[in-house]
């Protein structure tokens, strides 16, 4: 495992797409490691003791934000919280100026959730300290597709190439998404997305995926379906018509999930609106591993924690 | 006492008038003349050009100066010095300042502050509607009066058709051309880059070129509608270019301009967020790039303008979402155009200087752009060859959001000259 983590030379996890497949296996390994260690231990782990970790998420998060606070503290860091109401971001204070009294403060790293694509990369370009992407606007969500990778990995076998991943929904403006398709091409899985047309342009073809526009073959030989929360409080009203027309076009009911292989499963980042883009009698099925990912987030994060530390700070792998 | 000016030796390309050779160049107080006397080439101040081009005085007609109301990001000081830096003898600025040129009372501020602090020709245009709010015409005739070259709420569209339509005809009856910034604001909320591979890449709202193609095909129907000039700014998309240059086959009075961003760089250049490639239009793709210089080559776009937009570095140093739109180009777009017209085969010399001299002059009927005899002594000269390192930090405008920073380019000015004196010399400004 030390090796892993010594040949680990990222200070910051910006986005899925500029790590290597070598990278996510890496953070996989540590994951599994670590929720080994959990099952048998659950007390916090010494790692980080005495190090300090900045939840900065000037974007509304609950599980996200939750997630990374408790990955920190079962690594023994201190985690400290800054949200959008209590950020001097909101008196109009630069992401810059942030950023800049987060280094005095000194904190050892930075997880960032923010509404403006880019703002972890132009944040990482600035601070010494490993900076972590918890979410940026449409852009990338890193975390969220390497718990979700993981846990296809526990469900379908540690190799994903040639399965189907359908993932269905807000594509257009989901940053778990592009992740996702990152991930999965880079592990070898198919990836197609349906939706309606406004949410899921032609152009996602150039990232190497399929867009199927018709549900009923996009889900067929699906091994996975990921439903995508539809964010109709984010998108103006020219992308459909109502969350009623979508539920009746593409939300999954048991009819649809009919047409799925018998063993696929159902993943969903959550939160869901249940009833809209996901029946309840499914979302809690056991077709469904929406929790499984939820407890898989904690793994996936420390890994990550772990990992940018490390490389910020290589004694931390002696210690 | 006469001021008499002897250009030897440069290789003076004048394309209104056709001369493309070595030569000489005369100017007796401040005016092109065809020759002096044995006593006025004694007299005169000499100016050895060998190895140089000498052109007329480049002009640009779309430049914002940022005076009144946002002179910490430019004004008409800093702004004509990073002009006569550039080449530029004669500039025209845009009516969006604080408060935007809707009335009389600022134009004549502004034509104020040219007098005073101007050291290049400057032109001033006025507002479509008043407060660029597209609601109401702006007092056309009473701004003509005060000396505007043309109308345009640049940095907006008129969205509403019929004041679109109003504005265009009663525009007309004081010959005063329409310049338009293509963009129909319904299609480009939020965005901030072109709609396309990278914006989805990226996760960043995209502008679809469609927005500015709608528009451009709105002002071919008006133009056509009433006989009205309509100039189309800083034209970025494929379509775009291909409506234009249709409606001109048919005779329609519309014309066009190229940036020298959206001929160099595509919207690929946003891929590491960095704002100072957060432009509006906003770059678009390597088709359209193409396509815009194919206009700019069979006189689709029959000028080039920089649309230089100064923002402090510190609105640029932000978000992508955040930062302001726009990049400075007074300084970089000759070597530039160059770069991408002139040194890549694509043109000779004299096409792309005919495109920023006497063609730019003539779509809004400036004095200004050619060599001829009686005409003002605005030249320029310059090395095409000589390699340049940018380096904004050098510049002489206020703002420093120049997206070839860094870059090596071909194209060095050696000298302006407005009016027969000498405003930069290569070096420095020299204006006093």
């Amino acid at each position: 495992m030390n090796e892993l983590i010594a040949n680990w030379t990222r200070k910051d996890l910006i986005s899925i797409e500029s790590l290597t497949r070598e990278e996510i296996d890496t953070v996989h390994a540590l994951a599994k490691h670590f929720k080994e260690i959990m099952a048998t231990n659950p007390a916090s782990l010494p790692s980080l003791r005495g190090r300090t970790i900045l939840n900065l998420f000037i974007e509304p998060s609950t599980r996200t934000r939750i997630a990374f606070e408790i990955a920190a503290k079962r690594l023994g860091a201190d985690v400290t919280l800054v949200e959008q109401a209590a950020s001097s971001l909101t008196k109009g204070e630069s992401l810059r100026d942030t950023a800049q009294v987060v280094e005095a403060l000194q904190a050892d790293t930075v997880v960032l959730r923010h509404s403006a694509a880019g703002s972890p990369l132009y944040l990482s370009k600035i601070l010494n300290v490993p900076v972590i992407n918890a979410g940026d606007g449409a852009h990338e969500h890193p975390t969220q597709a390497l718990l979700d990778t993981f846990t296809m990995r526990e469900k379908l076998g540690q190799s994903l190439e040639g399965k189907k991943i359908t993932i269905l929904g807000d594509i257009l403006f989901s940053r778990v998404a592009r992740s996702n398709i990152f991930a999965l091409n880079k592990l070898g899985a198919s990836v197609t997305l349906s939706g309606p047309a406004t949410l899921v342009p032609d152009g996602f073809r150039q990232l190497g995926v399929e867009v199927d526009l018709d549900l009923k073959s996009a889900l067929a030989d699906a091994d996975v379906v990921m439903l995508l929360r539809i964010q109709h409080e984010r998108q103006t009203s020219t992308h459909f018509p109502s969350l009623g027309e979508y539920k009746s076009l593409y939300g999954l009911n048991q009819e649809r999930a009919s047409w799925l292989k018998p063993d696929a499963i159902i993943m969903h980042p959550g939160p869901v609106n249940r009833g809209v883009e996901l029946d309840s009698s499914l979302a809690d099925s056991n077709r469904s591993v929406i929790l499984q990912q939820v407890a898989n987030g904690i793994f996936n994060r420390m890994a990550v924690i772990y990992l940018c530390m490390a490389a910020n700070n290589k004694n931390l792998i002696s210690e | 006492m006469s001021s008499i000016l002897w250009i030897k030796n440069g290789r003076v390309i004048d394309p209104a008038n056709k001369r493309d050779g070595t030569g000489d160049l005369y100017a007796r107080d401040g005016v092109i003349v065809d020759s002096l006397s044995e006593s006025e080439l004694k007299a005169a101040e000499v100016i050895d050009a060998q190895g140089a081009v000498v052109c007329p005085g480049l002009v640009d007609i779309h430049v914002h100066l940022r005076e009144p109301g946002q002179t910490h990001k430019e004004d008409i000081a800093s702004g004509t010095r990073a002009a006569a830096a550039g080449g530029f003898t004669t500039i025209v600025c845009m009516p969006n300042t604080s408060p935007v040129g809707d009335n009389p009372g600022t134009i004549r501020r502004i034509n104020d502050s040219i007098t005073r602090n101007a050291i290049v020709n400057v032109y001033p245009t006025g507002c479509l509607t008043v407060e660029m709010k597209g609601e109401q015409l702006a007092p056309i005739g009473s701004l003509k009066n005060e000396g505007i070259v043309a109308v345009t709420d640049d940095g907006l569209c008129v969205q509403n058709n019929e004041i679109m339509r109003r504005a265009v005809e009663y525009a007309r009856m004081f010959d005063l051309p329409v310049m338009d910034h293509c963009q129909d604001a319904s299609m480009t909320q939020g965005a901030v880059m072109n709609e396309g591979y990278w914006s989805l890449k990226l996760g960043l709202k995209g502008w679809p070129s469609a927005a500015e193609d709608l528009i451009i095909a709105r002002n071919v129907v008006f133009s056509r509608q009433f006989d009205a000039h309509i100039h189309m700014q800083h034209v970025s998309s494929a379509y775009g270019v291909d409506i234009i240059r249709r409606a001109k086959k048919r005779g329609i009075r519309v014309s066009g301009e190229a940036t020298p961003h959206h001929m160099y760089f595509t919207d690929e250049c946003c891929k590491d967020y960095d704002p100072v490639f957060k432009m509006n239009p906003p770059l678009r793709t390597e088709e359209d790039r193409q396509a815009v210089i194919e206009g700019v080559l069979d006189g689709t776009l029959e000028v080039i303008a920089t649309d230089h937009a100064p923002h402090t570095a510190d609105e640029k140093d932000n978000e992508f979402d955040i930062a302001p739109f726009g990049i400075i180009g007074l300084e970089t777009a000759l070597a530039a155009s160059l770069e991408v017209l002139v040194h890549s085969g694509r043109c000779d010399l004299s096409f792309l200087i005919a495109r920023m001299t006497h063609m730019a002059a003539e779509i809004l009927n400036l004095p200004a752009g050619t060599l001829s005899t009686g005409a003002k002594a605005d030249i320029t000269l310059f090395d095409p060859d000589a390699e340049i390192v940018v380096d904004p930090d050098q510049f002489h405008g206020k703002s420093t959001n120049c997206p070839w920073n860094g870059k090596r380019l071909k194209g060095k000015v050696l000298r302006t000259i407005v009016a027969g004196k000498t405003v930069w010399d290569g070096n420095q400004i020299t204006a006093q």
